[in-house]
């Protein structure tokens, strides 16, 4: 048989706080040295230590980002989950643990292959400190599958060089465990197995980088100078990126800070902090997950009645309530574009790769000042706590921050009087002052009130209604000025659409391709912000059938569709998963043939349809 | 309704340093009912911004929601105000304070908007030591609401419907300075000899300035029984501190019983002439401070005046090493990392 080059699944199980993730991205970091696209999920629990946790990653030479299942080769180091862990090995697959003690009976499985590796005992007998033995332990077996997978072994040990910048005890105490792991299984084992990497050139120019730590850069890029935040799984590395971007070049020649960064009290703090800052002419930002949404709802329908930027980016878990706060989902859409009472919607953005995170950050910024209202950046768990394969960031050397309709001093002087809640343009779009600007002139009440144009308090119905108007073409204003969607239309029968958006895109895209090859052809097209431009509409109006696939029970995405374009419930049909884990291709596709032809799926073979 | 109030001044009126009078420090004419005690403290916050030559338009004034908190469009007509909602002040005058580090800071709320929702932001915002000056209009009750018992409302106390109120109450100024507020004062919104001055000494205070004033709700808590109505403050007074602000550089004309006064000098050398009546109470104590309020308490007294102060303590922009230019100034050239730099980043995570 021939070997499977470069398409394969590896799983580790690890205890939590027990020093895998280093070894488990060493892994992960070497296949994407070699050139090959992969993609690693960490499946964490919320706790700190000893609970297990896994490293899945999956190696796709034709560049499938999106998670799949069926596990090739689970490397078990976690006796506590080892029973379900033998269980989710792929018939054939290979299954790598501690043989320091026997394996339990119960664990043996006719069709998969046992190659124990006595990881402690070797760790044990080579390495002094207890410490050291445990961290050392997991690069034990990044050795063994060095010989079994036919790693570059030459980048695996630069990788560790640049890890330890060269501390050489370090280095060399790492060159020895990764020798432990290689020389046995050369002793004991044929290798490589018959799937493997090899070498290629698939990824020029890529980045491998998580879309938490590219929001953070862009916030630095986009000019975000307050930052106000609480932390909560799984954001909180959005709020500590954007400080360690800050420390490192948002600095004065003096040492002192071109940045304030508060760690707020709770999420109602932190974005009442973000509205004083951005009311007061600094781009100011906060960065939650769907509690945090939740408490600061009253506070983001005060900016948008009253006008005021702010940005927000909800990295999205498994809700409702506290919900499974390590896993992820689509699911706070109607919560973000609805936050708040009364008459209020919000515009979201939804990046779907670490390059989108990084552009769409910035350019929040810039669509929350010219819009006067707050831009909510809804990624996930998923897409912010994962590395990613990914385009390199982008910045234009010319790109200037949009800072929207504000008034300077010689402005006000031009003008008569200053009316902060007039349409002038007709575009929805008032001007604005900041404190301070003018000794006589450009001065308001910013309220949540209602208010006339001039910014005076009023409970005239006709006035209030005339700022709600307004406030509408404001919202269409804003159709045509956020990121427009992706639409591919191969189809050519156009008949039938796929309409997808963040991190479902992966999944979606292989999808597509595997419903070609069952002979399916559809459209796409792929959203990036809401509200929805004309691309949406026209796209929605001329298919037939759509297949609006999202990662939430409730479908929110087709609900936000059929408010918005008014368009028939009936056509538009939700294919879902909701269970903590990224959607996978199969399972899209299987939901997709299952509408189209019911009879057609009853009972297909996963590993067959994976590709 | 607000209504603008005609812009006629006297050509007789006294004008300060800028040149302005005291109307150019007024607002719209106020909606709360006649004889308010919140009318009075907004008339003294305009002539204590008068007296000391503050530009109005480099004030902002920021506030919850309530009829304390409607006040900041009765002065400073030229400021910018932001009425933000119920509680949440202290974090929107702390995003504002990050944006800009050199305006003057007005934190306007109530014993509801504080004492209640907004109990956690009121802590926190006293433990960042922000530099602002935050005054309660402290009535006992919920004004706008119309006149529930509030936090502050002294156990005992009587509300306009006849019921008394169970539970203890919630001492703001003995919290402050429990909490480490590095300027805590006590009055009275009848009492504008006291309240000018300390608003003044207020504003000058490098770090976070706590002003509760006790201002009666003349509609719902001005009855007999209750303890925030007009006859029973002014019986149950009592005086401590705060004669006045004397800026620096400037006279000092007004006269003072030597034997029992001593200064607190300010950040730009102003210094605020305090008054020891209690021989055991040092305005720069914690300890003495907090106990001179308790005793005070025991007596059913209300204790007024500077009750502590200490211009030591970093404010948040000194405590996070901030710029000295504000943020909200700072351009691109400054914000941006560059394309060059990026594409040293890109080669990081390669
Ligand atoms: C979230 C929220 N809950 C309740 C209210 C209703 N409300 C408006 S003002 C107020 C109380 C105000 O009391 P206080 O702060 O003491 O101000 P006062 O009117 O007494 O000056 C309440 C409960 C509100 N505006 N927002
Ligand atoms: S109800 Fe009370 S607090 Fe409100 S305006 Fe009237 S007197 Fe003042
Ligand atoms: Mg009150």
């Amino acid at each position: 048989m021939n070997p499977r080059i470069n398409d394969f699944i590896v799983r580790f199980a690890n205890v939590n706080g027990t020093g895998s993730a280093s070894a488990n991205y060493l892994f992960a970091k070497t296949v994407f040295r070699m050139g090959v696209p992969v993609t690693p999920k960490n499946i964490f629990p919320s706790n700190i230590q000893g609970l297990p946790t896994w490293y899945e990653v999956r190696v796709s030479e034709r560049g499938y980002l999106g998670r799949r299942e069926g596990i090739d080769l689970m490397v078990s180091v976690n006796p506590q989950s080892m029973a379900k862990d033998v269980l989710n090995v792929k018939a054939g697959g290979y299954f790598i643990y501690d043989s320091t003690k026997k394996l339990n009976p119960d664990y043996l499985r006719e069709d998969i292959h046992y190659l124990g590796i006595p990881m402690m005992e070797m760790a044990n007998g080579a390495f002094e400190d207890p410490r050291k033995r445990q961290l050392l332990k997991n690069i034990i077996y990044v050795g063994a599958l060095a010989r079994l997978l036919a790693m570059d072994e030459a980048v695996v040990r630069t990788l560790i060089e640049e890890q330890f910048h060269g501390k050489k005890s370090l280095v060399e105490a790492n060159y020895k465990a990764l020798d432990l792991g290689m020389d046995y299984v050369e002793k004991h084992y044929s290798y490589p197995l018959d799937f493997r990497l090899e070498k290629r050139d698939l990824l020029k120019g890529k980045i491998l980088v998580d879309g938490n730590t590219a929001c953070g850069l862009g916030a630095v890029y986009g000019g975000a100078t307050v930052m106000a935040w609480y932390p909560i799984t799984p954001s909180t590395s959005v709020a500590e990126a954007f400080e360690g971007f800050c420390k490192q070049y948002r600095k004065g020649e003096g040492g002192e800070n071109n940045y304030a960064i508060v760690q707020a009290e709770d999420e109602l703090a932190a974005m009442g902090m973000v509205i004083g800052a951005n009311w007061n002419g600094a781009r100011g930002f906060t960065a939650t997950s769907g509690p945090g949404v939740s408490l600061m709802s009253e506070f983001l329908g005060l900016a948008y009645f009253a006008e005021v930027p702010a940005v927000l980016i909800d990295v999205q878990r498994a809700g409702p309530s506290t919900g499974m706060p390590t896993r992820t989902q689509q699911s706070d859409l109607l919560a973000a574009a609805f936050a708040s009472h009364g008459d209020t919607k919000h515009v979201l953005l939804f990046p779907a790769t670490p390059k989108e995170c990084f552009e769409m950050t910035a350019e929040s910024f810039d669509l929350a000042e010219q819009l006067q209202t707050p831009v909510i950046l809804l990624t996930d768990l998923d897409l912010g706590m994962n590395d990613h394969v990914s385009d390199p960031f982008y910045w234009d050397v010319k790109r200037k921050y949009k800072r929207g309709k504000v008034l300077t001093a010689e402005e006000l002087e031009g003008i008569g009087k200053f009316g902060r809640y007039l349409d002038s343009d007709g575009d929805g779009i008032p001007y604005r002052t900041y404190p301070g600007t003018h000794p006589t002139k450009g001065s308001f009440f910013t309220r949540g009130t209602s208010k006339d144009e001039y910014a005076a308090y009023t409970e005239d119905g006709a006035a209030y209604k005339r700022n709600m108007d307004r406030l509408t073409r404001k919202w269409d204003t804003a159709k045509g000025m956020v990121p427009a969607a992706e639409v591919n239309l191969s189809s050519q029968s156009g008949a039938v659409g796929m309409l997808y958006f963040g991190t479902s895109t992966f999944s979606s895209e292989e999808a597509k391709d595997l419903l070609e090859g069952d002979g399916v052809a559809v459209d796409s097209i792929r959203i990036k912000a809401f509200p929805f431009g004309k691309e949406v509409v026209d796209f929605v109006e001329s298919h037939e059938k759509l297949f609006v696939i999202e990662q939430n029970r409730d479908a929110q995405m087709r609900k936000m569709l059929i408010m918005e374009l008014d368009c028939p419930p009936k056509k538009l049909v939700p294919v879902l998963n909701y269970d903590g884990m990224p959607i996978t291709a199969d399972s899209i596709r299987q939901q997709i043939i299952q509408s189209l032809d019911p009879k057609k799926t009853s009972n297909h073979e996963l590993s067959k349809t994976a590709v | 309704m607000s209504y603008l109030k005609p812009l006629f001044s006297h050509p007789k009126l006294p004008k300060n340093k800028l040149g302005y009078t005291l109307k150019e420090y007024e607002g719209s004419l106020s909606t709360l009912c006649a004889g308010c005690g919140h009318d009075s403290i907004s008339a003294a916050i305009a002539r204590a911004c008068f007296e000391l030559s503050i530009e109005p338009h480099l004030v902002a004034k920021i506030s919850g929601i309530g009829c304390s908190s409607k006040t900041p469009t009765y002065f400073l007509g030229n400021s910018h105000g932001f009425n933000s909602v119920h509680g949440r002040m202290p974090s929107v005058a702390t995003g504002a304070n990050m944006a800009n580090r050199d305006l003057v800071y007005f934190g306007v709320s109530g014993d509801g908007d504080s004492a209640s929702i907004g109990m956690g932001q009121f802590v926190h915002v006293i433990r960042r030591n922000l530099n602002m000056v935050y005054v309660v209009m402290n009535n006992g009750c919920y004004g706008l609401t119309k006149g529930q018992d509030s936090a502050t409302a002294d156990q005992g106390s009587k509300n306009k419907s006849g019921s008394i109120n169970p539970f203890q109450a919630i001492d703001l100024a003995s919290m402050a300075i429990e909490l480490g507020a590095s300027f805590v004062a006590q009055s009275f919104s009848g009492d504008k000899q006291q309240l000018i001055p300390l608003l003044k000494a207020a504003i000058k205070h490098p770090g976070f300035a706590f002003l509760n004033v006790i201002s009666p709700c003349v509609t719902f808590n001005n009855n007999p029984g209750s303890t925030k109505s007009y006859d029973y403050v002014r019986e149950h007074i009592e005086a401590t501190s705060a004669r006045d602000l004397v800026p620096g550089k400037e006279e000092i004309n007004v006269s003072y019983d030597a034997g029992k006064s001593t200064h607190v000098e300010l950040h730009d050398g102003s210094e605020i002439q305090l008054n020891k009546l209690a021989l055991d109470w040092d305005p720069e104590d914690r300890n003495s401070a907090v106990n001179a309020l308790q005793k005070a308490r025991a007596k059913e007294e209300i204790l007024t005046g500077l009750l502590y102060v200490n211009t030591d303590w970093k404010d948040l922009h000194r405590t996070l090493n901030t710029t000295k230019t504000p943020l909200n100034q700072l351009k691109e050239n400054t914000l941006c990392p560059g394309v060059k730099t990026l594409g040293q980043i890109n080669e990081g995570f390669r």
